[in-house]
This record gives structure tokens, sequence and C-alpha cells, in this order.
């Protein structure tokens, strides 16, 4: 198990390179300036020009690319051109309310979406089944923006149950912490819920149909045993790729809501970087992202070995 | 004769679709005695399958609904809430599928499907069901069985997957035992040891066993009584050894011909019935058979014949079968005589 971790660890090497790659040419090659940027609309050509000799911009871009590879290999992602901080520094003082809203939004999507989906299997073909379809297809169609304007307009303004928008650190006490955060993390987590269900009845469905099934209810099992047994520890693999996208989905497309709600996350950080040119962190957010991608995916990949026996022999 | 173990009386199971009531078994009645293995014989979609299903109610029961009666030591199963039918499944009746690696769940090891039943029926405490596991593993011919019982199975062979199947079902020494097509998936060399180690337990158990197959040498080798389904419903009922020699449906008879002869000239074709099993829904008014019958007449057309008794042993669906066997006797003389 040890060395089929350590592969995976190295396998992710070329997919980091990559987007490397791609990322600084896309950021590199749009029009706009860092420097004309910081200097403000007054400066002079002459002004601007000092100041891109100085950031190293005038360099060929391969010169520069290799230049902030040298760097990002050793740990140093630079600085960034506006905020007196490293990137490393602004990423990490932006990731802990992406984190916590991401966590929050997935825990409230698998609490509902999991049961319903298991209820909507069993019950296939019902009324109960049909309403699930019906609220899920909702749930995916509605653009989390809208959800997220009509909770914080009802629940923020009208009943003024919950804050607007803002947000506290977990420092300031969990129920301060959590209040700002269950808005917007439904909002966010409604699309996935609605995901994940559709997926959990799927898959239910479909191993609720299978032989091995059939077998456990020969055997005189209890409905319940066979549900929540037999069938779920099957069902939960496709499920648990579900889970994987959407976490990772969570982490960093939550741009839109965070702004709603006014959460200084990742989402806005890199929105006001991308506004100002601000190369480094724009680079050093993407390939941090990059990065929590592909690790949610190894994790998923250890979790099937520890649910399914045939990954986990196999991969011996 | 033994004691009576299960009795089937006019069993009909009707399947709610989105195309209407599918009727797949229709008036089948039947008894198993126990120590008997009985074979259930029949083309694919000819309802043997839905009727072994039906005795443990294993459909979901708001997709079906059954008629007659289906008594077990006595008691109609068709009467039980599903609490009481889950306390006889796995215990009383058990049985086994086709396929051994879709009927094992991938991710439980071998032993806990075998203990499983145990705690659940016997009350056994895990660390008792685990060594009963190994003793089943060995009875059923698997080697080192205190290695197997922890593994999954996709480590084993089919066959071994089929004895692990055997033993999961044997777990609580079911009086009857259902077995669906259990050496179909099988390599014909692994179908004749499983064949050989259900008759071992027949004898050792005294169960009462049917046993489910399209293969009519499988029931040569191993039942003592057949009863030939179609389209639903039993055809023909006969002892083995009569079954062979004197088949009495046009539907058997076509069967048992259609088995190719490794003697002689092998210059002949192989005989078939000719057409297809016509669909559920689009059942024949009058016999079942009457759409690939050779003899059938308007009557057959029109009107269903009833199961007669032929004689002790033997029950037959045909108008006509005692003519038709006569002229076909009478045609063969004609035959070897020019």
């Amino acid at each position: 198990m040890g060395i089929y971790i350590l592969k995976r660890i190295l396998s992710l090497l070329p997919v980091l390179f990559v987007v490397s790659v791609v990322i600084f040419g896309i950021v590199h090659l749009t029009p706009g300036d860092p420097a004309s940027y910081m200097l403000g609309e007054e400066a002079s050509p002459e002004q601007v020009n000092e100041l891109r000799e100085e950031l190293g911009l005038n360099d060929p871009i391969p010169v520069q690319y290799l230049n902030w590879l040298g760097g990002v290999v050793q740990g140093d992602f630079g600085d960034s051109y506006f905020m007196n901080q490293s990137v490393l520094d602004a990423i990490f003082s932006h990731i802990g309310p992406t984190l916590s809203l991401a966590i929050v939004a997935e825990i409230i999507a698998l609490s509902i979406s999991i049961p319903i989906g298991i209820v909507a299997a069993i019950k296939r073909g019902t009324a109960t089944d049909q309403s699930v379809m019906v609220v899920s297809l909702m749930g995916m169609a509605i653009p989390s923006f809208l959800l997220a304007l009509f909770l914080a307009l009802i629940f923020g303004v009208q009943l003024g149950w919950l804050p607007v928008a803002g947000y506290q650190p977990l420092s300031n006490g969990l129920w301060n912490h959590l209040q700002y955060l269950i808005l917007p993390a439904i909002s966010l987590g409604a699309i996935q819920a609605a995901l994940i269900a559709r997926m959990t009845r799927a898959s239910m469905l479909e191993v609720l149909n299978t032989d091995y099934i059939k077998m456990a209810r020969s055997k005189g099992m209890k409905e319940r045993t066979v549900i929540y047994s037999h069938a779920l520890k099957n069902a939960f693999l496709p499920i648990l790729t579900v889970i994987g996208a959407t976490f990772g989905a969570l982490v960093t497309g939550a741009v839109v809501t965070e702004t709603i709600f006014n959460i200084p996350g990742i989402g806005q950080l890199i929105i006001n970087s991308i506004e100002r040119r601000d190369y480094t962190i724009i680079q050093g957010i993407v390939l941090f992202v990059t990065l929590i991608y592909v690790t949610i995916n190894l994790i998923i990949d250890l979790l099937y070995g520890f649910i399914d026996p045939r990954v986990r022999l196999d991969s011996k | 004769m033994t004691t009576e173990l299960l009795n089937v009386e006019q069993l009909r199971t009707h399947f709610f679709t989105e195309k209407g009531t599918v009727t797949a078994v229709d008036d089948v009645s039947f008894t198993i005695h126990e120590g008997e293995i009985v074979g259930l014989v029949g083309e694919s979609g000819c309802g043997k399958s839905v009727t072994s299903q039906s005795i443990m109610r294993l459909y979901d029961e708001y997709m079906v609904e059954y008629e007659g009666k289906i008594e077990f030591n006595g008691d109609n199963l068709l009467n039980y809430p599903i609490k009481k039918m889950q306390k006889i499944r796995g215990d009383a009746i058990s049985m086994i599928f086709q396929d051994p690696l879709s009927s094992l769940n991938p991710v439980f090891t071998i032993g806990k499907q075998i203990a499983e039943p145990l705690m659940l029926h016997h009350k056994k405490s895990k660390k008792e069901a685990y060594e009963r596991a190994v003793e089943l593993l060995a009875l059923t011919g698997i080697p080192s069985p205190e290695k197997r019982v922890h593994e999954y199975p996709h480590q084993l062979s089919g066959g071994m997957r089929q004895r692990a199947m055997i033993a999961v079902t044997l777990a609580c020494e079911p009086r009857l035992l259902i077995a669906d097509e259990p050496t179909t998936a099988l390599d014909v060399t692994i179908q004749a040891q499983i064949l050989n180690l259900m008759r071992d337990l027949n004898n050792k158990l005294q169960m009462g066993i049917i046993f489910i197959t399209h293969d009519l040498g499988v029931v040569a080798e191993l039942c003592d009584r057949v009863m030939v389904m179609y389209l639903g419903q039993i055809v023909e009922e006969a002892d083995v050894k009569t079954l062979f020699e004197k088949p009495l449906h046009p539907y058997t008879r076509g069967l048992i011909k259609s088995i190719p002869q490794m003697t002689g000239e092998r210059k002949s074709e192989l005989s078939v019935i000719k057409g297809n099993v016509p669909s559920l829904t689009n059942k024949p008014k009058g016999c079942r058979f009457s759409t690939r019958c050779e003899f059938a007449d308007e009557k057959c057309l029109e009107e269903m014949p009833p199961l007669k008794t032929h004689s002790d042993t033997k029950k037959v669906r045909c108008w006509h079968y005692e003519e038709i066997i006569a002229r076909e006797e009478g045609g063969h003389v004609h035959a070897s005589s020019t």
C-alpha cells in the first residue's frame, strides 16, 4: 500500500507541470500589464518600462517561466505585485474561509442527499421517488448565485435569523463562525446535494437489482441489513467519485458565492488578482487549487481501496 | 413414500409491468418430498426461475401478485407476513443461484457471507459462525478452508465460488434447497464435480432439492423426478427413467430428440423444435405449445389441455399424446420396413 501511495504521488508531478505551463502561458499572453496598473494612469511609458524591467517582465516568456519554476520547486512562489506579502502568505490567509465553507457545504449536501437518494431508490417509481427527482432537478437547475440571493433575502433580511453577509473566523467561536457560513453553504451545497442524490439513487437502483442482493434476501437478511450493509457498501463507490469531484468544485468554484456573501476566501483573492494582473498570485492560486484537486482525487482512490477489496488487493 | 415437504398448488405469478399484467407462472402444481431431487426443465423464459423465486417470494411485493398455494411443512407461505418469510429464507429453504460470481457480494469475505445466516437464524456468536463456515467450506471440498474463509469472492476460481455459494446455502441445514441452474456458468469438469457434491450432500443431509436446469443431460445424471415447463406451465411430469425412455408430450419428445447423439453416423441433421417460444404477453389461446407443435389441430388452438394423470408417476398436458405416440411409433415401423 505504501508503494502504491508513493507511485500515485509521483504520478501527480507531470499533472502539476502541465498545469504550470498552461497557466503561465495564459496569464502572460492575455493583454494587460501589472506595471501600468501599479503605477496608475498618469505614469509615462518610460516609467512603466522601467518597472517592467525591474519585475523581469521584459525577459522572454520561457526565461520568465524558468525563473518562476525555479522558485516554485524550492517552495518560493514569489511575491504579490500589489499586496505586501508573499504568494503563499496570501493564499494561506484566504484558504481558511474557503475550506470552512466547502466543508460545511459538503456536510449539508451529504446529510441530505444520501438518505433521500436511498429512499428514492427503495421507493422507485412512487410519488416519493418522483418528487425527489423533481426537487433534485430543480437543485441542479437553479444557479447558486440566485439561490444565494433568495436565501440572503429571506433568512437574512426578512426573517433576520442569520447574518446577510460577512465572515468570522473559527477563533471567534464555533457558532459565530457557523452562522455566517450556513446560508452560503446551503446555496453552494444545493447543486452538490442534487448531484449526489441522483447518483445515490442511480447507483442504489443498480445494486439492488444484482444477484447478490437477491442472494442476501434469500438468506433471510432483514431488509435494513440488505440495504444499508449489502447494497450501500457496493453502491458507495460511484457516489464517492461524485463526492470527490463536487468537493473539488466547492473549494475552487465558490467565487460567486464568496463575492455575494462577502467571504474573504480564495475566490475573492483570485478575482481581485485577475483584475490587477497580479501574475504571481494567479499562478500560485491555480497551482495550489490543482494540488487540492489531485490530492482529493488521491484520497478518493485510497478510500476506494478501503471499501472495495478488489481495488485494495490488486494494488498490492 | 417419504414425507411431503413442499406442496405447490395452482400457483400463478403475475407481474405488474408498464405493458400490463404478465403471468409468468400459470397454474403450476407439484410436490417435493424429503430427500428427493426433482428437476425443473425448460427453455429460457419458460418460468422455471420465476417458479423457484415465487416459492421464496423474492420479488418485490408491490410488483407481483401470487395466486394459489405454496405449502411448506403444511403452512401456506403465501399467507406469511414478510417478517415470517425472512425467518424461513436461508434457514429452512435456501437457494443457489446461477452465476456464483455475481451472486456473492464482492465486498464481503466468503466467511462473513456464510456466517451471516448462522448468526441470524441460529443465533450463533461470530466466532462459532466462522468456525462453522470453515467446516462448511471443507464439506463442499474447498482446499485450505481456514484460509479461504477470509478471502473475497474475486480471489476464488469459478468452481470454488460455486462451492462457497453452496456452503452459504447449506449453512443452516435447509430442508429444501432450490438450485437455479447452479452448473450453467461452470466448465464441464467443474459441473461434474458440483453435481457429485450435490448428490453427496443430498445423501448426507436428506434435504429435498429442486434442481432447475435447461440441460437434460444434467437431469438424467442427478434427478429422481422431472417436471418439464413450457411458457409458464408444467407440460409433463415423470420419473427420470420413463421420461427419457418414453416421453409423452410432443415438447418433451422434441427436447429429447434435440440432444446430439454421439453414437452412429453423424450425417443426419440435428433435430430442432421449430419456431420460437412466444412471448408472455402474446400467449396462444389454447395449448401453449400449439404454435410450434406439428400435431396441433383446431382443439389445440382453442382449448387449453389439463394436466392429465397418465399413470402413478406420470402426468402430461396434451390433448392427443396417445394418438401421437401411436402414430409416431407406427411411422417408425413403416419407415424401417421400406
